[in-house]
This record gives C-alpha cells, sequence and structure tokens, in this order.
C-alpha cells in the first residue's frame, strides 16, 4: 500500500473531497515529503474522522479565539481515507481517527512526529470512546429495557448489516450478551438504523452513543452492559509532517483537556 | 399473440425484421455513427463485469441459497409489481389521455413526480404514508393489525411507486398516438365506454401496454433505494437482487459482481422472451 500508493492516491483522494473540503490537502501537495506541512503562519492542519465534525469545528472556535493569529484549518474524511493520504505525504499536523487500527496504519508509516511520540510513549492517545446503545422512540412501544428483550417476541428491531462497522460491533455485543438478535432488517449504515427508529418503524434499534445524542428528543437511549465489549476508541496523535510542533500539541492538548472532554461528552462521546 | 405454433411464429418475425418495402441506399453516417457509440456506450460497462468475473468459483456462488433467494424474491416481486401497475396504470393513462377534468395537467404532473425525486425520498415518503406510524400506516396498524414494512409486500409497494410511471406514460402515450376514429365508429353504433375501451381501446394500444409492462417490471427488477429504505433488508424476505448486491460489495466485491451477473443474464432472457411475445405483436 505504502509503496505503490503515494504516487496516484493524493491526488485522486483530493479529487474526491476537494469539493467538500476547504481544499487543504489539494492546495499545498507540491510540498512533497520534504516540506513542512504549514508554512509556520500559525495554521494548524487538523484531520479527524467524520463522526468528530461537530465537536471538532466548537474546539476549533474556541482554539483560534485562545490563540489570534493561528487558524485551525479542518479535514474531515473517513478515518481510513485520511490515513492514506497522510501516508502519501498529505499535509497534516493532527490525526485524529475513529479507531485504533486506523491510527495504527500512521504509526507504522511512521507519521506520528517522534518528539511527540517520545512524551507519549510511542503511541498516539485516547481521547474518546464510542459504545453502542439501544435506540428505542420516546414512548418504547416495545418496553425495552435492556439487551435480552431485544430478541423477545413481538419487539421489532433493526441493526446494523454485519458488512459495515456498526454491524460488526453489533455482533461482538450479541456474542459478549449470549443473545441472538433477529432483527426485521439489516440496515445499510448506523444512519438508516437511527431513521428507522425516529420514524417509529421498529421499536428498537442499536446505534452509536453519539447518534443518540444527534437525534435529540426523537430517541431514547438505554445503556447496556455488553456495549463495552465493543467499544470503538478514538485516538490522536501529532504527525511528523507538522510544520509547528507547538501549535499542533496545543491542539491534542485541548482536546484532551477538561474544555475537550466536555465537548466530547455532549455529542455523546465518552471518556476512555 | 400470433395464432400458430412457434415455428410459424419465428417465421412471420423474420419477415417482419427485413425492410418490407423500398430499400433507400446505404444508411447514413451521421445516425450510424453516433448509434454505434450510443451502443458502446451501453455494453461496455456489462463487458467490465463479465472480465472482472470470478468464473472458477462461478457455480458454487450462484447456487447459494441466499442467492436464489434473492433471486426469486426479484422476480417474484417485479412480476406482482408490474401486474399491480397493469391493474392501476392503464386506467390512470386512459383518464389521462381520453378525458378532460379540472387538474388533470396537475394529475400528469404528479404521476411523473416518482421519476424525478430520488428513491431514496420516495421510500421516506411511503414510510410517512403507510409506515407503522404513518398517516394511513397507523390505522392499518390499530385497526387490523397489519403493519407493512419490512414485509414482501413492502418491496413490491416500493416497486410500484417507481415503476408505474413508466407503463403510465408509455400507454398513454400509445393512446394518444392511436386513432380515435375507431373509437367515435363504436360510440355511434351504441356501444359504452366502457365496452369501447375493453374492445377497441385496449386491442388497439396493446403493443403499448406491453411496451409499458416490459419497462416497468425492469425498472422494479432493478429497484434498490426505495426498497431498502421502506422495505428494509432482511435475506429471504425483503432482500432483493439489488440489495444483495449492495451488501455484497461491502464484504466482497467479487460476490457483487456474480450476483450482477446473475440479474443481468436472468432478466436479459425474461426481457427477450417477453419483448418477443409482446412487443412485436
Amino acid at each position: 500500500m505504502r509503496e505503490s500508493a503515494p504516487r496516484r492516491a493524493p491526488r485522486t483522494l483530493c479529487a474526491l473531497t476537494a469539493a467538500a473540503l476547504a481544499a487543504t490537502a489539494c492546495g499545498a501537495q507540491g510540498g512533497g515529503d520534504g516540506s513542512p506541512a504549514g508554512s509556520g503562519d500559525g495554521e494548524l492542519h487538523v484531520f479527524a474522522a467524520a463522526s468528530l465534525t461537530d465537536v471538532f469545528t466548537a474546539l476549533a472556535e474556541e482554539f483560534e479565539g485562545d490563540r489570534p493569529g493561528a487558524e485551525v484549518v479542518l479535514n474531515f474524511a473517513g478515518s481510513s481515507e485520511l490515513a492514506a493520504q497522510i501516508n502519501s505525504g498529505a499535509p497534516a499536523d493532527v490525526f485524529a481517527a475513529a479507531d485504533t487500527a486506523t491510527m495504527r496504519q500512521v504509526v507504522e508509516g511512521e507519521g506520528l512526529d517522534a518528539g511527540w511520540a517520545s512524551g507519549s510513549g510511542g503511541a498516539a492517545a485516547v481521547f474518546a470512546t464510542n459504545t453502542l446503545r439501544i435506540a428505542v422512540p420516546p414512548d418504547n412501544p416495545g418496553g425495552v429495557e435492556d439487551f435480552a428483550d431485544l430478541a423477545g417476541d413481538g419487539v421489532s428491531v433493526a441493526l446494523c448489516a454485519e458488512e459495515v462497522p456498526c454491524g460488526a460491533a453489533t455482533a461482538t455485543a450479541m456474542e459478549a450478551a449470549g443473545v441472538a438478535v433477529t432483527p426485521d432488517t439489516y440496515e445499510r449504515d448506523v444512519r438508516a438504523v437511527l431513521t428507522k427508529v425516529e420514524l417509529g418503524e421498529v421499536d428498537a434499534g442499536l446505534v452509536y452513543a453519539t447518534d443518540v445524542a444527534s437525534a435529540g428528543d426523537r430517541v431514547t437511549g438505554i445503556d447496556f452492559p455488553e456495549a463495552d465489549e465493543a467499544v470503538n476508541e478514538y485516538p490522536i496523535g501529532v504527525l511528523a509532517g507538522t510544520a509547528d510542533a507547538g501549535l499542533a500539541s496545543d491542539w491534542v492538548e485541548l482536546v484532551l483537556s477538561g474544555t475537550g472532554e466536555r465537548v466530547l461528552a455532549e455529542a455523546g462521546f465518552g471518556t476512555p | 399473440m400470433t395464432a400458430g405454433g412457434p415455428g410459424a411464429d419465428r417465421d412471420t418475425r423474420r419477415g417482419r425484421d427485413r425492410p418490407p418495402r423500398v430499400r433507400s441506399g446505404r444508411p447514413p453516417w451521421i445516425l450510424v455513427l453516433p448509434a454505434l457509440a450510443g451502443a458502446a456506450f451501453l455494453v461496455l460497462p456489462f463487458a467490465g463485469l463479465l472480465i472482472r468475473a470470478p468464473w472458477s468459483t462461478m457455480g458454487e456462488r450462484v447456487t447459494e441459497p441466499e442467492v436464489l433467494a434473492a433471486l426469486w424474491l426479484s422476480l417474484s416481486t417485479a412480476t406482482a409489481a408490474t401486474l399491480v401497475s397493469l391493474l392501476l396504470g392503464v386506467p390512470l393513462a386512459w383518464l389521462l389521455a381520453r378525458t378532460d377534468f379540472p387538474g388533470r395537467r396537475v394529475l400528469r404532473a404528479v404521476v411523473t413526480v416518482p421519476l424525478v425525486i430520488p428513491p431514496v425520498v420516495g421510500g421516506v415518503a411511503l414510510l410517512l404514508v403507510l409506515g407503522r406510524n404513518g398517516l394511513l400506516g397507523r390505522y392499518l396498524d390499530t385497526w387490523f393489525g397489519i403493519t407493512i414494512p419490512f414485509t414482501p409486500a413492502a418491496v413490491v409497494l416500493a416497486q410500484v411507486f417507481v415503476a408505474m410511471p413508466f407503463l403510465v406514460i408509455s400507454v398513454e402515450g400509445a393512446l394518444r398516438g392511436a386513432d380515435r376514429r375507431y373509437e367515435e365508429a363504436a360510440a355511434t353504433l351504441g356501444a359504452s365506454r366502457a365496452t369501447v375501451f375493453t374492445r377497441v381501446t385496449l386491442p388497439m394500444v396493446l403493443p403499448g401496454i406491453g411496451a409499458g409492462a416490459v419497462l416497468c417490471w425492469a425498472r422494479a427488477l432493478g429497484e434498490f433505494g426505495a426498497t431498502i429504505t421502506f422495505a428494509g433488508n432482511f435475506p429471504g424476505t425483503t432482500q432483493t437482487m439489488p440489495l444483495a448486491v449492495y451488501m455484497a460489495m461491502q464484504r466482497d466485491p467479487e460476490a457483487a459482481i456474480v450476483l450482477s451477473l446473475v440479474l443481468l443474464l436472468v432478466s436479459l432472457a425474461v426481457l427477450a422472451t417477453l419483448r418477443e411475445r409482446w412487443v412485436n405483436t
């Protein structure tokens, strides 16, 4: 992957994401591997998993407010897409992934900043977790109270298909609970499950805690202990390509701080 | 629909395929070139599938029970959707083509709405009306204990929603193109409007109905967005071939190619048979 991808991947990925993003990666592409990411003028390039969009946008305002002249350029996309961009030399200062496996790809590509990594024991720091929750309509028509209720007769359930990430987490949770839930439908992604619950078409669905939080009072979330077996960890790290390791470290510190924890908790994330 | 055995049938058709009357020289390049380009554009993606297909494991993949279940569900629901569309769509097309009433233009525009909106939106709209908490669905649930989503019936309804407009539009076009003097003659001889419809109009526009039904069936067979949104996705119950292809794509793109090929070949075979039977009559 790393040996063949660098020539082609950055351009393709840029083309794919350029419309949605502030064209961060593409503009500075000419810099190549040798030259630093930002030019040290207070621009900080943060690559983050799409599920962090709201949280990091809020934190960026805070960050810029505290540091006149600093500008946070955010690049949101799927974690694995971002990891591929970083490994192909995209100019990024900080990377926050939605799972440890994706961050490992960057660590193995020696993408972490050596100075920062030595301070953190060579690994990225886990700053948030996301767990599965049972989502039910506000009036809870199926009377669902715990995970075993999902397997009950007459309870209609929507789950993620096993082929997609939330479905894999669901399978892990079912195994941990020793409960085999036969849903009415295997949805194509976690948002589709949430929609079915919001519309009241099913009595319950398994979604992430952040999805429950984003749905507000349209759904009610129910915790279940078996979810602890299928926790998604979100790691963050300063990257080797950073132009301003100080500023990058400041950002990571903000995310790990009490302020970061509060914003993350509001969005439904857990603390590691 | 021609009387006689299959052999006789084929002979008449051959005769029809040849230029029947005057040979008017070579076809002009200004038509032939774009026609060939168009054909190539339609055929090449299919060739791509054929080249990438894992032929060595084809046999065992195709006969997996889940594949056969999805194929059967697709064929039966698409056929049911076409029958429902014929029952409702032909009268609707007649209403649009042969009567005049206030709001007819609006009605015709409404009929084409499913052609324009993304099928996923159509699926959400169906949920809002026929879902368990939908405008009508809630009464079906409380009065009769019927819930439509997550059943094969929901698959059929989703398909009717997206595919019936194709039938209505082609039948309406056929009705407008048909010579109305025959209908008028029948009426002056004392036939009621219903009799004129069944005895005169219907036989005249039968080829149009056949073409519309084929379009409708093909569209229903390929339906994805409205189906997965309204009917959900459960193997054997609501997982049609397009849904199975989508799910396979997440896990094993080769399996997705196999499923696509199966769907393509079966639908081509059915369409070829139907065209011979219906469209050429």
